[in-house]
């Protein structure tokens, strides 16, 4: 019988992180921040079908960086656990925390144990009921399963830190035009301009019911970045 | 709770009923009837009866009065038979109180579930074969005494225009041009929509038909309510437009029936 080679542990979860990121890279990022009255997602997507981010309960949405069907893949089930739980409990026993926490657990398991680990990096946003914002959460979830709770704003995807660089760091909740014009700055750069058409920018709101979810037409986009 | 992740081959799709099925909460969904096929004698369980919906210019109207029975008693004066189903439909429901609530409930999930699911909403019709599917399955529980016959009512954003859906408890569905009726005062709420019936009704005439349905169907009917001005307890009307849905608040239902009241005392 023919022994397999030896490969260290560490060159493993290295090799298999570096494919990960490199798929990661490759497609365009998208940035979250806190606003007054919820959080925004703008997302570089030049499709108007194939979203990158959406609704998954009542206050929580998800967004996904990376490879698009294993990303759509978590966000079916991230509905899918959000329902079961609400209906075999009640709508408010649905949360974001839990869901980040089950998306780490699997987002772990393939990690370490499948071939391939998936070339996706998501986020899962839920506003809290309080009119400051206080209850407002961000989960940022690696394709390894690390989990980070982000405070205000978080970019997803390839060139990270350059992007997080240009957007800097909000202190306090912007409105939604002027938390837009600097987050399509910061994913313009310096020698390109975005069109509302190539980006995908989604709200979850305050003060609008129940499903505090909400997609921006690129009408209502462009008359924002042009307060 | 795990995250529901499935195979492709043993995807439940957009379906919750399915995906219910998938992750082992059959129990929550499907009675065991055991093996006896006997009635449930129905003063053990609550009853929902008279609903209305009525077409008219902007879309179509949804009301239903508020009593519930168990047998020859009252047992409940507040329930609420006229429900959203999504933005732009809703559902009334006459029948056994219990599983009828049930039914609303996994009725607007999987609608819900459906678009966000698939990114779109289910078409109008669509959404009536959901629901008349879920009468079916509800069948042996009928044929025991606990049957369920919704009316489906919402705005057509295709065909721009007000659509109803009466249905049987086997499931057959059978789409209404002018108006339609539920539950046990339905022949007397039917004979006057039927008498007061017109195409293009406005919203306020449209709510005043209604209103004056339901309160004849109360005035023969002994397992309908009327309106109940002492306690504050008035039918609850919803109209469903291209705008969505929309419940008229108990202040002008008040007015609207008091201005009835007044008519028909000049009547007697």
């Amino acid at each position: 019988m023919n022994m397999p080679f030896y490969v260290a542990p560490e060159q493993v979860m290295k090799d298999r992180a570096d494919y990960a990121r490199k798929g990661i890279a490759r497609g365009r990022s998208l940035i979250a921040f806190r606003f007054v009255d919820g959080i925004a997602i703008c997302a570089e997507n030049t499709s108007s079908t194939l979203r990158k981010v959406s609704e998954i309960y009542d206050r929580i949405a998800f967004a996904g960086v990376g490879k698009y069907n294993e990303f759509d893949q978590l966000r079916i089930a991230g509905v899918r656990h959000a329902d079961l739980k609400g209906y075999s409990f009640s709508r408010e026993d649905v949360d974001a925390r839990s869901l980040a926490n089950q998306y780490a657990q699997s987002l772990g398991q393939v990690f370490t144990h499948e071939m391939k680990p998936m070339e996706v990096e998501i986020l899962v946003a839920e506003i809290g009921e309080e009119a400051d914002g206080a209850g407002d959460q961000l989960f940022h979830i690696l394709y390894d399963g690390t989990v980070m709770d982000e405070d205000m704003s978080v970019v997803l995807g390839g060139e990270t830190d350059t992007i997080s660089g240009r957007f800097g760091t909000l202190e306090t909740p912007p409105t939604l035009s002027s938390g837009l014009q600097q987050a399509v700055g910061a994913l313009n750069g310096p020698d390109r301009e975005l069109t509302p058409a190539g980006l995908e920018v989604a709200v979850i709101e305050r003060g609008i019911g129940r499903r505090a979810f909400r997609r921006l037409d690129d009408a209502e986009v462009a008359s924002l970045l042009d307060e | 709770m795990n995250l529901p992740l499935f195979r492709p081959h043993d995807d439940p799709g957009p379906s919750f009923a399915e995906l219910l099925r998938r992750s082992g909460f059959d129990d929550l969904v499907a009675v065991d009837h055991g093996n006896t096929d006997a009635p449930i004698p129905v003063s053990d369980y609550r009853h929902g009866t008279t609903c209305v919906a009525v077409r008219y210019a902007d879309g179509v109207l949804l009301a239903g009065d508020r009593r519930a029975t168990s047998g020859n008693l009252i047992s409940h004066r507040t329930l609420e038979k006229v429900y959203p189903a999504d933005r732009h439909s809703g559902v009334a429901i006459a029948g056994a109180a219990g599983p009828s609530i049930e039914m609303v409930r996994l009725f607007q999930l999987q609608l819900e579930h459906y678009e966000k699911v698939e990114g779109n909403s289910l078409s109008l019709e669509g959404k009536a074969n959901q629901l008349s599917q879920m009468i079916r399955n509800n069948l042996p529980a009928a044929m025991q005494g606990l049957a369920v016959v919704p009316i489906f009512a919402g705005f057509d954003l295709g065909r721009d225009e007000g659509r109803l859906f009466e249905f049987d408890i086997t499931g057959g569905r059978y789409e209404e041009s002018q108006h339609a009726t539920t539950g046990s005062g339905s022949l007397h709420a039917g004979t006057v929509l039927k008498l007061g019936f017109r195409e293009g009704l406005d919203a306020g005439t449209v709510a005043d038909l209604a209103l004056e349905s339901l309160f004849e169907a109360a005035d023969e009917d002994s397992a309908t309510g009327g309106p109940d001005p002492i306690r504050g307890i008035y039918p609850v009307v919803a109209l469903i437009t291209a705008d969505g849905y929309t419940r008229i608040d108990d202040a002008e239902l008040a007015d609207r029936t008091q201005a009835l009241l007044e008519r028909r005392r000049s009547n007697v």
